[in-house]
């Protein structure tokens, strides 16, 4: 009997809400927006937890410049909290080295996570979401089953032919879903809102490529003043975020 | 040092009492996923858990059956005292390139502290910090001894 599924729900007593940035896509910047998500919650003054759930490329530690911290262990792990963000990811434990995992290690390896990791009372944990409909979102829709999910695309016809397949499922699974997030966009087109529509996913508005955005990567108090964040904070509003 | 090399200060046993470990997460799971069982075969006490302890993933076993001594306590099915068999399960990892298969005790010289420490945690790393030790591929499975499981749980109703 696997007795790890057994307390998770335990773990996750004390947090009030988990959102799940998600894509169908690679590359569209689920960790950019589950960072800057989980910055501007913070900086709003609400307890925030990030997970990333990215095992085979985790980046939020680059995004959020987060080096040279540990967890703590007391009854489990206890995640290091950084610029106001208890954070947890696999990096902790693999150096940042590659990490050849296959399925069933996957979901061996986010049990362990949700199992030991001791978060406390937080308002808000966001999940930063590998792509793809495989072993991480159907774990997190297991497991964690009050995610809320807010999907990101780019405007690519290619990224939402990955991305409508993802809402089909959460839409089929009866999930609870914030809304499509169109990010990177370089020109104005109703194409995303479109098929959001025919989804009926509610379509929450674009971040627009930023040059200047590279420069911000690992330095929050740059990454704040982003038109990314500005974009994304205009976003957050419509949900009350 | 970044991040990731300061995973050594990691201290492994800190504790005296053993009360504040990994552990006792583990133990945690252990004792709810037992009581869920025992309230479904309608047990009033459970006699005994028989848990089997990957090598893999290194537990200290004195503390882990001190966790789920404590953890034991305040249970509902009572839980006896003594009711705790704990096994060890030995290791065995197969490579999927040549098909080899050793054990993770013959391995476990080479890693460092940081490594194996992080092994402990999350025993799956081992494909990060481990190569198979006949062909050097990366792609080899653990095909017995990877953690904590439930062999059998025996009560009274």
């Amino acid at each position: 009997m696997e007795p790890r599924t057994s307390v998770i729900e335990k773990r996750l007593k004390n947090v009030k809400r988990i959102i799940a940035v998600a894509s169908g896509k690679g590359g569209v910047g689920k960790s950019l927006v589950a960072s800057s998500l989980a910055l501007h919650l913070a900086n709003k003054g609400h307890r925030v937890g990030l997970l990333d759930l990215d095992l085979y490329g985790p980046s939020s530690h680059i995004i959020l410049g987060i080096i040279n911290e540990i967890p703590t262990e007391e009854k489990g792990i206890i995640p290091p909290t950084v610029h106001g963000i208890s954070f947890m990811s696999i990096v902790y434990f693999t150096e940042d080295k590659p990490s050849p995992f296959r399925g069933v290690d996957i979901s061996n390896i986010i049990l362990e996570l949700l199992a030991i990791t001791q978060w406390g009372n937080l308002d808000f944990l966001v999940i930063d979401m590998p792509p793809g409909i495989g072993d991480e979102t159907l774990d997190v829709i297991r497991y964690m089953k009050t995610s809320e999910f807010l999907v990101v695309t780019t405007s690519s016809k290619v990224s939402m032919g990955a991305v409508g397949k993802l809402l089909k499922i959460l839409v089929e699974m009866k999930k609870p879903l914030l809304g499509v997030i169109e990010n990177m966009t370089m020109k104005d087109s109703l194409y995303i809102e479109e098929e959001a529509k025919k989804l009926h996913v509610r379509y929450l508005g674009k971040i627009r490529f930023d040059d200047n955005l590279e420069d911000a990567i690992g330095k929050t108090n740059r990454l704040v003043k982003t038109q990314v964040m500005k974009n994304l904070t205009t976003i957050l509003k419509k949900i009350n975020l | 040092m970044n991040i990731f090399s300061s995973f050594v200060t990691f201290k492994p046993f800190p504790s005296v009492s053993g009360a504040y470990m990994h552990e006792w997460a583990l133990a945690e799971s252990v004792i709810l996923a037992a009581v869920e069982a025992a309230l479904k075969e309608k047990l009033k006490t459970i006699t005994q858990i028989t848990v089997q302890i990957g090598e893999l993933q290194q537990i200290e076993k004195e503390i882990f059956l001190f966790a789920l001594k404590e953890l034991a306590k305040l249970q509902k099915p009572i839980i006896k005292k003594n009711a705790f068999l704990l096994k060890t399960e030995k290791s065995s990892l197969s490579c999927k390139s040549c098909g080899k298969s050793w054990k993770y005790n013959d391995m476990k010289k080479k890693f460092n502290k940081t490594e194996s420490e992080a092994i402990h945690f999350i025993p799956e790393v081992v494909f990060v910090h481990a190569r198979c030790p006949y062909c050097g591929s990366p792609d080899f499975e653990i095909q017995k001894g990877r953690g904590v499981v439930i062999s059998s749980i025996k009560g009274v109703r």
